[in-house]
């Protein structure tokens, strides 16, 4: 007697979204960056119509302490008063307008950054802070915010981006990702999370706070707690791989570089792929195939319950 | 000869070339990663493709034999009927799910669920597959020449399996059987199709144990 639901096993599940990362580790990868993330996104609209995000990091300011902040908001004339506020608070900031967000990059801490936007615009939403992070999301097809935000025109070192097919939560700039995960942390997720609902409670009580009842936030949350109890990203993906329970493809994106993770059954698909110039990963290998040299990459597919990472300082090569 | 350059051709028009009974040589050039490239064909064509693609290649083929040079994606040869599919790189998950007869050939790795639901199919992979690889088969042969990865051939109905590296894990109602004179018969024209160089003396035998063809109390746990 056989009871099993066959497509739950065969990883035909119906829940789509695309996933690419890029990391540069060429000066001709770094100053193309957003172009080639521009052309990978328009490969993954199919999987994810509804709602498009990036994170991109790039140079921090020079000095110490020098720190940025995204922040969100619907009304331009909004978003307009909050970088005149900014201004006035944070002499020698370097402000930018992308869409709906703004960066502000100013000699102050994560701390002094968040609690200002906190106190002065609560109304705005703060989508990433840290040394090298800017994280963009909107709602609307991939390939409308790939021009909206102008992407071509990025340098950075590595980037991440998410196609968004909604399946549990509404479709909304705040459910859209890359989330947030702690300073100069994100994570862009494929897949369907079973325990969030208890797993968002519990991690309520430990001082995680939540924007939406989307399930990929709750894993950004998850990991963001386990980092602020003194888990390295490793430990904390390790306990993640215990803790979390469905489908999933994550990348994470960090200072440095990138972690990728499938879940042990991984229903989920994943390409990773290597040069000398840059490491991608993808949903598919449509996206990789837009990259300088593709064809002659290396192409493998992540093994379940894998992690894998790459990390270090991108003009002096790559440190696995 | 035929070319059909995915960079400027829609995969639809080689599609439907194959759709008819012109059987000259067609080649594929920058398949992309792109998806369903060589779908559905109905006769004799020989398709060599340059690349790496993605989605559902040679899916239902019928007596066409299609050749990629480079790596498949997810669904290679879904619900192939007869001819032959022969990958020199990696394919991605559920490889010849469904399919009902030919020969599958992938050079280097199947990733997991490799022949689920095979209904017919030969499959030789010479590298290894992944987890739940012949799930619920049904008939058909799995050789894979290097290791096989969690839950070989759980819920397995019929099919033979070979398996000349490690097992990491059998699933349930699957069990390692006696290489008799039919089966090593098999596994040596496979190996000989496909041009493995794998010894047949190295590989072990698996198929199912048929104890979850009828309903019992005691295996309630196993269902």
């Amino acid at each position: 007697m056989r009871i099993y639901n066959l497509y739950a096993r065969t990883g035909q599940t119906f829940y789509m979204c695309g996933i690419i990362g890029l990391f540069a580790k060429s000066d001709a990868v770094m100053q193309h960056l957003g172009r080639h993330m521009a052309d990978m996104l328009a490969q993954m609209g199919e999987r994810g119509p509804d709602s498009a995000g990036i994170a991109i990091y790039n140079d921090p300011l020079a000095g110490s302490e020098a720190n940025k902040l995204t922040l969100q908001h619907d009304e331009p004339d909004r978003l307009t008063e909050v970088t005149r506020l900014a201004s006035a608070q944070f002499p020698e900031c370097d402000i930018a307008v992308h869409g709906s967000h703004c960066v502000i990059a100013a000699r102050a801490s994560t701390e002094e950054l968040q609690v200002w936007a906190q106190t002065h615009c609560a109304d705005v939403r703060i989508m990433s802070v840290g040394e090298r992070i800017q994280i963009f999301k909107e709602k609307g097809h991939p390939a409308d915010f790939a021009a909206r935000y102008q992407l071509q025109q990025f340098q950075g070192s590595h980037a991440l981006a998410h196609t968004r097919m909604a399946t549990e939560s509404a479709i909304t700039t705040s459910h859209s990702h890359p989330f947030s995960t702690g300073r100069d942390l994100c994570l862009v997720h494929n897949g369907s999370l079973s325990n969030h609902n208890r797993l968002r409670e519990q991690l309520q009580k430990n001082g995680i706070r939540f924007q939406t009842d989307n399930d990929s936030e709750v894993a950004a949350g998850y990991l963001t707690w386990r980092l602020q109890c003194g888990d390295t990203l490793q430990q904390a993906l390790n306990a993640a791989i215990r803790d979390l329970d469905g489908f999933y493809t994550f990348a994470i994106g960090t200072r440095n570089g990138f972690a990728v993770l499938r879940d042990p059954i991984a229903c989920k698909p994943a390409v990773l792929a290597e040069t000398a110039d840059w490491v991608a990963m993808s949903s598919e290998f449509r996206a990789i195939a837009q990259l300088p040299g593709a064809e002659n990459a290396r192409v493998w597919e992540p093994e379940p319950g894998r992690i894998y990472t790459w990390e270090g300082d991108n003009t002096s090569g790559m440190a696995a | 000869m035929i070319t059909f350059d995915l960079g400027s051709t829609p995969v639809r028009e080689l599609n439907q070339h194959l759709h008819s009974a012109v059987t000259d040589p067609v080649h594929v050039a920058n398949p992309g990663g792109r998806h369903a490239i060589a779908v559905g064909a109905t006769d004799a064509h020989t398709v060599t493709v340059d690349g790496n693609v993605g989605y559902y290649c040679a899916g239902m083929n019928a007596e066409a034999t299609v050749k990629i040079n480079g790596h498949a994606g997810p669904g290679l040869a879904e619900n192939m009927m007869s001819g032959t599919v022969h990958v020199t790189g990696n394919a991605s998950q559920y490889c010849a799910a469904t399919a009902r007869g030919g020969l599958v050939i992938i050079d280097g790795d199947a990733s997991s669920r490799c022949g689920i639901s095979m209904k017919g199919v030969d499959i030789v992979v010479k590298g290894n597959v992944g987890h739940m690889s012949a799930f619920m088969a049904q008939k058909g042969a799995l050789v894979v020449c290097g290791d096989a990865g969690d839950a070989l051939g759980d819920s397995i109905y019929e099919a033979t399996l070979f398996v000349a590296g490690s097992v990491a894990s059998l699933g349930t109602d699957c069990e390692e059987k006696a290489m008799d004179d039919e089966a090593l018969a098999l596994l040596q024209r496979l190996l000989q199709q496909s041009g493995a160089t794998t010894s047949a003396a190295d590989f072990k035998r698996y198929g199912s144990a048929r104890k979850l063809y009828h309903f019992n109390v005691d295996n309630a746990s196993s269902y």
